[in-house]
Parts: structure tokens; C-alpha cells; sequence
């Protein structure tokens, strides 16, 4: 299952944002971020403390099943007296969770999180990214494995020269994709897709802002 | 009329370049000396664009310095920096002011230099920016629209003959000579069994490839080089002469094996010509020249 990766913003900025907001409630949530430790039950409650340790006044916290769900109102209706007396909502879910809390609530909402990308839990502890929507897949020429998003150029056409050992100029623990690429390709006799030469990309392959109205 | 760079390589002569490093900021002495220094003795200068993603002075800059000085410039384009568009405008202005020779690089990744947050752009690739190249000479801009007024370049890009593993890199070597590239300058190359194999399996296409040397200043930063570098080798016994020079004789060690090794490259007819990296000693590219019995 594909997950929203986050990770927690840097407590400098989160002091800044809440400069001027002595009485906040806190929301968690119960999917993606209880699944990176980013907004689990228990980093709420680190976070309710940090933020008493500020001099802040914390009238409530709850930990959503699904912030991004449409049935995020009845949890917010289930703590509405709480959240009234608050000031500020810090919200430790994704962006979009925070999207649908601040479209139902008056109130200054505070990301206590940075989204990073949409991956999946690879191992113990480890999300990759496996998929940036671009809207041109390119996965039928490059064996199932992405460069627009496994590379860290986004390169089409193969390596650049800063690939070493297999690994990525910018990361020595991360794979070149072009190397996975290659491998792949040679191990199902295709490299062939490889050689063709692949002209410049459409960068406007994914409507931005997207938006799509099915027709009928 | 062909570039005095291309006219070289046509005319099969050993061509030899080297670089010019743009500064970071508006003092140009430094490089209007190397420029003085190197114009009569090169086949062409390189002009770096953004070097290891450092912001300076601009290529294009600094090229047409090179050109009004009477050197032979080799504009670096890296896709970093630019989108589609600005990469066109810049070969059109680069044309029209006389500078002739262009090298399509990918450019080394932002998150590498001294402006880590900053976008990078790779809207095309090597192997596209020298196929856009070849477009704008046959009078149309990537987009198909017809220019008033045509560009005319010798297009190269680059290949790394110590890449491991090589073959993505071969792959994507003849890709840049399927989009027109004319000459191929290479990543340092020390190992020169490795690189004669590079270089017969090279040789089938019909491309000039450029041997690149890399001066080699003390042990420490061949260590440094094997270490952080990628696609570059420095073999341990070229190590261990460098350790073995005298103290205060690292350089002049340096320049004896990238002369012995240019003399090799000479002699046995490995390549079309050598491209001299001396990364901020270009002062002593005459040496190593001479070294090479290149002048």
C-alpha cells in the first residue's frame, strides 16, 4: 500500500509558528504517520509535552483514524469543546490531512510536519519513493523501474557520469537507477529499449494543478 | 565555416585542449592570464559552466572572453541550470558572437555545490541538448518553429571509460553520438590498458574522442580523487610515486606522469588528442605540454 512519507519539521520552525499561539490541540493520525512515527500516539504525546515545556497550553490532542478521510468531521466534532478553546491546531499528519482539517475548522492550522513524498514501507523503518505522478510513465521502456523518480536527475536516457559503483552521485546508499535499469533490462533480454534514444520529456505531462472531471 | 577546433580534428592533427575556470565573482585577471598563456599553445580552451555546481561567472561569459582575446573557446552547457529554452537562447547567442564549439553536459548534481537548496533543472539530457543542438543548425528550434537565422556548432559531450559498471555508460555514449556528437572528451583516465580497450570498442564509431588527463598535485588528492570522484581511478602506483617525490616536488612529479602518460597516448596512436585538467593550476599547462612533448 502507497503511504504519505513525512518527517518532522525542525523544532526552530515549529517554535516560530507558534510564536504567537499560547493555547493549542494537537491531531495525530492513525495511518500514515502512526506508520513513519511521525504522528503515532506516541509522538503526540512527546509533542503535548514539548509543547508544555514551552509555556504552551495544550487544551486537547487526539490521534484521527484517517486525516485525510471524509469522515474526519466526526472526529473533530467528537472534540469540538477542546478545539475551541485552542488557538492554534498542530497537525501531525500529511499535507493533506492538514488540508482537510483547515477546510472544516476556523482556526490558524500548523503543520508539525514536512511531506516528503508518496512511497511505500520497503523494509523495517524504510519508505522509498516510487512514484512522482508524472503523468508520462515511462516504466514499459525501463523494465518496471522509474527514473523519473529513481533518478536523482530524472534522467531518460541512461546514467550521468557522477553514477559510481552502482550508487548515486549525491548518496553512496543509494542505487543508480540507471544501473537498476540495466540490470533489469539485461536480465529479461531488453536491453534494446535501453538504446533508443528518448527525446526530450513533456515536464507537463501531469495537470497542474491537477484536476480531472471525468466525462459522462 | 568550420571552427579552427573542428578544422583540427578534421585534419586528424593530435588536438589538445584544456580549461578555463570561470571565477566566482567579476575579478577576470586571473583567468585573462591563463587565457593569454594558453591561446597559442591549445586547440581549444573549455570554459566550465557552474564547476561542481559552484556558482561563478558564467560560460558564456567567460568564452566570449576567450574569443575577443583570440583563443578558441569550448562552451561547457551543463542542463542543470537552464530549461529548454534558455539552453536554445544561449546556443543562439553563442553563435552569433562567434563561438563555435559547445560540450553537452548533464552537470553534476546541485545538492553537490555551494547552493545545496537550490532547483535543479534537467528539463533535457546530455544526449538531448546535442540533439537540440543539430536542430537549431537545420534552421528549427525544439519546438519545430523555423529561426531566422540558423546556429552552426562542433558538438561534443563526454564519456567516463572508468565508470563502474560501464556498459549504462557505453549505452548512453553512443546515444550522444546517435544525437550528433562530433568529438568526445573523457573523464580523467589513468589506467591506459583500460583505456586502449575503451578505445577499440570507441573507434567503430565515427567520433574524435579526447583522452582527459587530470594533473595529479600530491598523494592526498589522488586518495581524495579515488575516493570522492566518481568514475576516476588513480592507480595505487601512480600513488606511490607521488608519495616518493621530495618534499616541495609533489607538482613536478605530477607533471612527469601526465607527460609520460601523454607521450604514451602519442606514441602508440590511442586517441585523437588529450584534454588537460589542471582544476586551478592551469598556469601549468605548458608544462605539462612540454612534459608530454607536446610543444
Amino acid at each position: 500500500m502507497i503511504r504519505s512519507i513525512t518527517r518532522k519539521k525542525p523544532d526552530e520552525e515549529l517554535d516560530r509558528l507558534l510564536e504567537n499561539q499560547d493555547r493549542v490541540f494537537i491531531f495525530g493520525c492513525g495511518t500514515c504517520t502512526t506508520l513513519t512515527n511521525t504522528g503515532g500516539a506516541e509522538q503526540v504525546q512527546a509533542m503535548q509535552e514539548y509543547l508544555a515545556s514551552k509555556g504552551k497550553l495544550v487544551t486537547g490532542s487526539t490521534v484521527l483514524p484517517v486525516a485525510c478521510d471524509n469522515l474526519t468531521h466526526e472526529g473533530l466534532r467528537a472534540f469540538s469543546g477542546q478545539i475551541n478553546q485552542a488557538s492554534a491546531l498542530v497537525i501531525m499528519s500529511c499535507a493533506f490531512g492538514v488540508q482537510n482539517i483547515a477546510s472544516q475548522l476556523q482556526k490558524m492550522v500548523i503543520p508539525a510536519l514536512d511531506t516528503l513524498f508518496i512511497g511505500k514501507e520497503t523494509g523495517v523503518g524504510q519508505f522509498n519513493e516510487v512514484c512522482t505522478q508524472c503523468g508520462t510513465c515511462v516504466l514499459g521502456e525501463t523494465g518496471g523501474i522509474c527514473p523519473v523518480t529513481a533518478c536523482h536527475k530524472g534522467l531518460i536516457n541512461g546514467p550521468c557520469g557522477g553514477t559510481n559503483n552502482g550508487k548515486c552521485e549525491i548518496d553512496k546508499n543509494k542505487d543508480c537507477a540507471w544501473t537498476l535499469i540495466y540490470n533489469r533490462l539485461a536480465e529479461i533480454g531488453q536491453l534494446d529499449l535501453m538504446k533508443r534514444f528518448q527525446p526530450p520529456r513533456n515536464h507537463q505531462g501531469e495537470p497542474s494543478p491537477g484536476k480531472i472531471l471525468l466525462e459522462g | 565555416m568550420a571552427s579552427k577546433f573542428k578544422q583540427a580534428l578534421d585534419q586528424g592533427k593530435f588536438v589538445v585542449t584544456s580549461e578555463v575556470a570561470p571565477p566566482k565573482g567579476v575579478n577576470l585577471e586571473k583567468m585573462a592570464h591563463h587565457i593569454e598563456l594558453l591561446k597559442d599553445k591549445v586547440d581549444a580552451m573549455n570554459v566550465t559552466d557552474h564547476q561542481s555546481s559552484v556558482m561563478r561567472f558564467p560560460s558564456l561569459g567567460a568564452a566570449l572572453m576567450v574569443k575577443e582575446m583570440g583563443g578558441e573557446p569550448i562552451l561547457q552547457m551543463t542542463c542543470r541550470d537552464r530549461n529548454r529554452l534558455a539552453l536554445q537562447a544561449d546556443l543562439l547567442f553563442a553563435h552569433q558572437r562567434g563561438i563555435n564549439n559547445v560540450l553537452c553536459l548533464t552537470g553534476d548534481s546541485v545538492v553537490l555545490g555551494d547552493h545545496k537548496t537550490a532547483k535543479g533543472v534537467f528539463d533535457l539530457d546530455s544526449s538531448q541538448l546535442v540533439a537540440a543542438v543539430r536542430k537549431l543548425e537545420k534552421g528549427k528550434d525544439m519546438a519545430g518553429n523555423e529561426l531566422d537565422g540558423a546556429v552552426s556548432f562542433c558538438a561534443g559531450a563526454i564519456v567516463t571509460p572508468e565508470a563502474n559498471p560501464i556498459q549504462p555508460q557505453l549505452i548512453k555514449f553512443e546515444k550522444k553520438i546517435e544525437a550528433g556528437a562530433e568529438f568526445i572528451q573523457t573523464q580523467a583516465v589513468y589506467d591506459l590498458e583500460n583505456f586502449k580497450n575503451f578505445m577499440e570498442y570507441a573507434r567503430q564509431f565515427p567520433v574524435k574522442v579526447l583522452a582527459g588527463i587530470i594533473l595529479l598535485t600530491s598523494a592526498p588528492m589522488a586518495r581524495f580523487m579515488n575516493k570522492n570522484v566518481a568514475g576516476v581511478t588513480v592507480p595505487q602506483e601512480f600513488i606511490d610515486e607521488m608519495a616518493s617525490a621530495p618534499k616541495g616536488g609533489a607538482i613536478k612529479k605530477g607533471i612527469e606522469i601526465a607527460g609520460r602518460q601523454i607521450k604514451q597516448i602519442v606514441e602508440e596512436n590511442i586517441c585523437d588528442g588529450v584534454h588537460i585538467m589542471a582544476i586551478g593550476k592551469e598556469e601549468l599547462v605548458p608544462d605539462i605540454m612540454a612534459a608530454g612533448g607536446l610543444l
